[in-house]
């Protein structure tokens, strides 16, 4: 039994574990939706909830004080990623009013099996990091739009995910509660 | 460990995804089968380098310690076989099933939270040359009893 656990890289196995799980849900959404908007849809909501739920843990994790700008967000993202991703993406290509810039990945654990056929040039297959960082993100009272401006899977050098301030959310009281 | 956190997130988003998709809320067959294909991927990987296992028995094994180990972090607390083809595996704190409440109410959700796992060890079986059937059995969360039937001949 230990002869064999010792060959497993236990963390090799879990990323993997998370990239072919992954897989299959996106395989089953393009079972179930005829359409690929409503798969880029639905996976971007998912990442939506993950993202809402995993920033608590990230706050309880780094106990990370407020930012007080963008810039500090990004590094905030960027530290969340390597924490749950295993990944380091680069934040580059800030806009001048300092409220938009991009996360480069070289590699992204999530693609790390998968080809795109050619019909399907439209599925964002990554969509859930996007999805997550609007999540996490609104949690703070930060609206953001988060998009794809580059793909591996669609044959750019690099994955680039664009993230954009939106605007800064009241702080929401429930309905009822004064 | 970190990553756990971001598997049991989407493992979570996948159970609501497939109930809320299906016309019958206690449709399990999607996630059974999302776990399937998992399963059936997955072990190809962990078991490139591992030697032949010589009989049914021995792929149960390491079904129970190696795999398991990976992914639930801990080693099933029992295995049973009645050495035809019947074998019994018990989780006495289900990963999937320790950040849920005790109480009857919960208990009526539990078959969601194991309905991949059986499609998981299904699909792992099955590319090791195994046809079986998995049904899970929670009787106090977060125990479950999975029950792995080979289908011969």
């Amino acid at each position: 039994m230990s002869r064999q656990a010792s060959r497993l890289d236990a963390k090799k196995v879990n990323s993997e574990f998370l990239t072919l799980t992954y897989g299959a849900l996106v395989t089953q959404m393009l079972r179930d939706f005829e359409n690929v908007d409503d798969v880029n849809k639905q996976l971007e909501r998912i990442g939506y909830n993950m993202g809402m739920r995993l920033i608590e843990d990230f706050l309880a994790r780094t106990s990370a004080p407020r930012c007080l700008e963008m810039r500090e967000t990004a590094d905030r993202i960027q530290q969340a990623f390597r924490i749950y991703l295993n990944v380091q993406p680069t934040i580059s290509n800030w806009s001048a009013a300092s409220d938009e810039f991009s996360l480069l990945f070289d590699t992204n654990p999530l693609t790390e099996f998968v080809e795109l056929p050619s019909d399907l040039s439209n599925l964002r297959y990554s969509a859930i990091l996007s999805g997550c960082i609007r999540g996490a993100l609104e949690m703070v009272q930060l609206e953001v739009q988060s998009w794809f401006v580059q793909d591996q899977l669609k044959g750019d050098n690099v994955t680039e995910l664009r993230v954009k301030f939106v605007r800064r959310l009241e702080e929401a009281i429930p309905a009822g509660e004064d | 460990m970190s990553e756990e956190i971001v598997f049991d997130c989407l493992h979570a988003e996948i159970v609501n995804y497939c109930l809320n998709n299906s016309k019958d809320q206690n449709d399990l067959a999607t996630l059974e089968y999302i776990g399937f294909t998992t399963g059936y991927r997955l072990i190809e990987r962990l078991t490139r380098d591992v030697a032949r296992f010589k009989d049914e028995l021995e792929t149960m094994k390491f079904i129970c310690t190696d795999f398991w180990i990976l992914i639930y972090k801990k080693q099933v607390d029992n295995l049973r076989t009645n050495n035809y083809g019947m074998y019994v595996v018990q989780d006495k704190a289900f990963r999937f099933l320790t950040r849920i409440s005790p109480g009857s109410k919960q208990l009526e959700q539990a078959p969601k939270f194991v309905a991949f796992t059986c499609g998981l060890v299904r699909g792992a079986l099955s590319n090791l040359g195994i046809n079986s059937t998995v049904t899970a059995e929670v009787q106090t969360i977060p125990a479950c009893r999975f029950h792995i039937e080979v289908n011969r001949g």
